[in-house]
């Protein structure tokens, strides 16, 4: 407030200074931009622009044909597209709606309780951000396999449910909450479980919308947990089936459905993000390791 | 002593409620990844093709991995050379760019731009960099090379040995700004705007300099982060070599731990052999964990 008259000058200044680095970021920024917005024009181009050459960077006469041919091709395979969508939304919502509800119930305790033994939690769980999960994977596979779950989909989702980064996040982010905040509640008489749900939860929003987002997006995008634990058509998910179309993409047709199929494929978590990435910003400052 | 019960009585009370909270989560944890890999060390010892009981076979399975596996070899190369070029490239290029961007007032579209790639699918993406890199006429920079005189004759980007690693290196840097790049530009708004100012008044005479003394040095908790999802990540190339070059790759070229891990565990189901190839990378990507850790923590 104090200091509102002398930084004005200061930040038009530094506002001249940096206007070069717009421009000279720009061509990477374009460069970067360039494979999507070839995927999302493709997608919408005629089947006569498809094979133009340079492909021009936008359809002249956009239409919505490959999206029916994506339709036409994958209805001659024994389940229909549609099925694959749907199976990549319930594992994805399931993943991300339980991977918040798991992940900040563990953390709450971990940051605000005198937990005997947090520490050790604590480091354990940051450990298990030092590996990549398709180490775990046969272990898995073995375990899901013991409990009949193969080709379900209790298979795609629980084994993901315990996500470390989502524990790291939630625990970081709830140190912030002041303790007095839920002592207050306690003196009143709340309940531990009335204090997470009505004090904990709405105060930690940014992190849980953050969390939502990394646990949603690594699970529509993931190719490795379905290719494994799947076997019959009918459970396979998104990025399985396009494989299969896009390896099937020899005819001209096949071209343009295959890319309507990325089209939908790339489009939701891009969705998402652009409309959490403040939260997701706000969240990830409390995101360093400290040890 | 009525009061000290009355103490651990509540105390009692708190680790009860504690760890019914952290219940779910602890109880899957341990099931799907602490008991996996502790598991997954003793089927490395083992011969194991699911069918039959493990049976213990000491050190074969890594001896032959280390010493007879010529495309294990092949694997551990091509892994390390992608590793050791995209996670110190993506590392620096996520900070600078981060930096660079939070020095901005109007960056929102920069961070959407250098960010969406990452958080598309990598077999999504592909179809549309398997154009770009077709060897046929079709091939964008194929075409883009011969029309400019640079080619005589298209080069075989996704079928040719000695191109394949660089361009899932290429497609995989594309990709690589996703979290680090997020927790650095989060971590950025965090120094405090004193600090910078203190500087000035120190004399501190660039932004280069303010970099090395003010900003990287607050920045320790989140560099570490980054550096270990880097780390991670590198490691794990799976989705985009598959994506690019297909499985298997021509001559292996496109061969990577996680192909190899992937092609004994579910396609031969020897188990007990792909778990020494599990074990193998754990150890390492743990390893430059934790160096990393020693290296860059701070110290409260």
């Amino acid at each position: 407030m104090t200091q509102l008259a002398p930084t004005k000058p200061r930040y038009r200044r530094r506002f001249l200074q940096v206007n070069w680095t717009y421009v000279w970021m720009l061509p990477m920024a374009m460069a970067m931009v360039i494979p999507l917005v070839y995927t999302v024009s493709f997608a919408f181009k005629p089947l006569e622009e498809l094979f133009l050459f340079p492909p021009p960077l936008f359809p002249k006469s956009p239409t919505t044909d490959n999206f029916q041919q994506l339709v036409l091709a994958t209805s001659s395979m024994t389940v229909p597209f549609s099925r694959n969508i749907f199976n990549t939304v319930v594992t994805s919502v399931a993943v991300m709606v339980g991977t918040v509800l798991i992940g900040s119930l563990a953390a709450y305790p971990l940051a605000k309780y005198p937990l005997w033994g947090k520490n050790f939690v604590f480091a354990v769980v940051i450990s298990a951000l030092m590996f990549s999960p398709e180490v775990t994977q046969i272990p898995r596979y073995l375990i899901v396999n013991e409990l009949g779950m193969i080709d379900t989909f209790g298979a795609l989702i629980i084994p993901n449910l315990a996500l470390p980064l989502g524990l790291f996040l939630m625990k970081q982010f709830m140190e912030g909450v002041p303790s007095e905040l839920l002592e207050a509640s306690r003196i009143d008489g709340a309940s531990e479980l009335r204090i997470f749900g009505q004090i904990m939860m709405p105060l930690t929003r940014p992190a849980w919308a953050t969390l939502a987002i990394f646990s949603f997006i690594p699970t529509w995008n993931d190719y490795f947990t379905p290719l494994i634990f799947t076997r019959s058509e009918s459970m396979k998910t998104l990025t399985l089936a396009m494989q299969t179309i896009g390896s099937g993409a020899t005819t001209v047709a096949r071209y343009g459905a295959v890319f309507a199929a990325a089209f939908l494929v790339l489009l939701p978590p891009v969705v998402l993000f652009i409309f959490m990435q403040r939260r997701v910003l706000d969240t990830m400052a409390y995101s360093g390791i400290k040890s | 002593m009525d009061q000290l019960q009355e103490r651990w009585r509540s105390e009692g009370r708190w680790q009860m409620i504690g760890y019914a909270f952290m219940a779910p989560y602890l109880l899957l944890f341990l099931i799907f990844v602490v008991g996996p890999v502790v598991s997954a060390i003793y089927l490395s010892f083992t011969y194991f093709n699911i069918l039959e009981a493990p049976r213990w076979i000491g050190w074969t399975n890594y001896r032959s991995l280390l010493v007879d596996d010529e495309i294990f070899l092949i694997a551990i190369g091509n892994t390390l050379s992608f590793a050791f070029i995209t996670g110190p490239v993506s590392f620096v290029a996520s900070f600078l760019l981060a930096w660079l961007l939070n020095r901005m007032r109007f960056r929102t579209l920069y961070v959407l731009a250098y960010y969406t790639p990452s958080i598309g699918s990598a077999i999504a993406a592909s179809f549309v960099w398997r154009i770009l890199l077709s060897g046929d006429r079709y091939g964008t920079l194929n075409n883009a090379l011969i029309s400019t005189g640079i080619l005589d004759e298209p080069i075989q980007f996704l079928a040719e040995q000695s191109y394949i690693m660089p361009a899932i290196i290429v497609v995989s840097l594309w990709m690589s700004l996703g979290t680090g790049f997020l927790v650095f530009l989060a971590g950025l708004q965090t120094v405090p705007k004193e600090l910078y100012e203190a500087g000035k008044v120190d004399g501190i005479p660039n932004p280069w300099v303010e970099l090395v003394k003010i900003t990287l040095p607050i920045m320790r908790p989140q560099l570490l982060f980054g550096t270990v999802i880097s780390i991670v990540n590198s490691f794990a190339v799976f989705q985009v070599a598959v994506a690019l070059v297909g499985f298997p790759s021509p001559l292996y070229a496109g061969h990577v731990i996680i192909t190899h891990l992937y092609d004994y565990a579910f396609v031969r189901f020897e188990m007990g052999y792909a778990s020494a190839i599990a074990v193998l990378l754990f150890a390492f990507t743990f390893m430059l964990g934790r160096v990393s850790v020693r290296l860059l923590s701070s110290d409260d």
